[in-house]
């Protein structure tokens, strides 16, 4: 323990009192254990790692009076339906069984949330955006763009009619993170039009087959 | 010869460089740490890439939590006050002084308007086991028959942006010439959804609903950071 400075032996001339010689010591002991209370305070209550949001942005809702905007117009999409903890997809339209199309009918391929899932299938399927992104940050590394102008182009890239789009329909089992998961990988594989819409009754039909699988 | 004097009585340390430590530690936590706030429910949330930071000035906060039920909270002691006054004037339930004072200085609420009197009289411990092992409990009412939620997030809304703006021109008129403009982005209202993992996705897909009925249509999603995958 830290103690003030002892007495140097008793003094050499009789009993007269002198000052010490020397800086005098403090007793720290308090101040250290304050010190030590307050840090101990601190580092229990603070938060570190603060939480960072992931924006999504929602297609407004069209009136209920006007009709229905027809999006079986798109060319390259893909259908994401999310139960519990499993994720299915069909690509292009939905043709139920015996259409008027004489199209064959959609069947639901299923994929998982893994980098070997849905990642390879949305990298494989948004190819065109991905390689215009690689093409525009080494543009961006030789300082022949501005950061402003990839951001911009990138964007054009991804509205662009090659470019994929994505519908993500949930069922009535499915859970937060398999939804944010979903998102999440879309994010990831730069896709630029993402539809999160209700699931039809045709296909909850057919998930409900697949599910028993 | 010179004699080495053994010192007597017990040895003294030299503890400065120690304090000068802890006190360099405390005053590094006290600035850098943010309080953790007293919620009354915890939500583990799930991870993304997303990179955007929380936003804290003008941020209005939907939680589900694990069992489906909905909480409100939202930023600003002054919009916090106009909120809860407007609602109890809406759904005419009487709050006193104090409960609007507890209603300004706790974060999240997870009651309907009947209950809120007695759920702000509570404490923060009897808050965060409200009514928890009631399976039936949905916290704020947001089915379409009786949407609470709709009009916390519409009056929280339109606080808001009142607060927002003003608050921008205050911050702008301080502002001096060199510095970059600030932008009137960053003080609109921002919606936040913090959703638990292990949530239905069916009740966050009610209050996302409750948004988008609103025409509030950008929305975020809390999650806690992952490394960006790299995509080859």
């Amino acid at each position: 323990m830290a103690e003030l400075a002892q007495d140097d032996g008793g003094g050499k001339k009789g009993g007269k009192k002198r000052p010490k010689k020397g800086p005098a010591r403090i007793d720290m002991t308090p101040m250290v254990d304050l010190g030590f209370l307050l840090l101990t305070f601190f580092v229990l209550t603070s938060t570190f790692a603060k939480p960072k949001v992931m924006s999504l942005a929602y297609p407004a809702k069209e009136p209920t009076d006007e009709p229905k905007k027809d999006d079986n117009k798109i060319n390259n999409a893909i259908t994401f339906i999310v139960s519990d903890d499993r994720v299915f997809y069909y690509k292009g339209e939905f043709y139920p069984e015996g259409n008027a199309k004489g199209k064959p009918a959609t069947q639901l391929t299923e994929t998982n949330f893994g980098p070997d899932g849905i990642r390879k299938l949305l990298i494989e399927e948004n190819k065109f955006v991905l390689n215009k992104k690689v093409e525009l940050d080494a543009k961006f590394q030789k300082k022949q763009i501005a950061d402003s102008t990839r951001t911009n182009l990138l964007n054009e890239a991804k509205r662009d009619n090659k470019a994929l789009k994505v519908l993500v329909k949930t069922d009535m089992k499915a859970k937060t993170r398999n939804f944010i998961d979903v998102i999440d990988e879309l994010y990831i594989a730069s896709v630029g039009v993402i539809a999160p819409v209700d699931i039809m009754n045709s296909e909850q039909a057919l998930l409900d087959e697949a599910l028993k699988k | 010869m010179a004699e080495i004097k053994t010192p007597k009585g017990s040895p003294s340390i030299d503890m400065t460089p120690m304090v000068d430590l802890a006190f360099l530690l405390v005053t590094f936590f006290m600035l850098a740490a943010t309080f953790r706030t007293d919620e009354p429910v915890e939500v583990s949330i799930p991870s993304s890439i997303g990179d955007k930071e929380i936003p804290e000035k003008t941020l209005v906060l939907v939680t589900v939590d694990k069992g489906g039920r909905i909480f409100f909270s939202c930023t600003g002691e002054e919009v916090r006050k106009k909120v809860v006054t407007q609602m109890a004037a809406k759904y005419k339930v009487p709050l006193s002084e104090d409960n609007i004072k507890e209603f300004v200085r706790i974060t999240s609420i997870g009651c309907s308007m009947g209950e809120l009197p007695q759920y702000l009289s509570l404490d923060g411990e009897g808050r965060k086991n409200y009514r928890k092992q009631d399976a039936n409990f949905v916290g704020i009412p947001s089915d379409s028959m009786h949407n609470e939620l709709k009009d916390w997030i519409n009056f929280a809304n339109r606080e808001m942006l009142d607060y927002g703006k003003k608050m921008f021109e205050e911050e702008s008129a301080k502002q001096g010439k060199g510095q970059a403009p600030l932008k009137p982005e960053d003080y609109k209202p921002k919606f936040v959804l913090k959703a638990a993992m292990d949530a239905e996705y069916v009740r966050v897909k009610t209050a996302i609903e409750t948004f988008r009925d609103l025409n509030l249509n950008n929305l975020n999603f809390v999650t806690s950071q992952e490394a960006a995958a790299v995509v080859k």
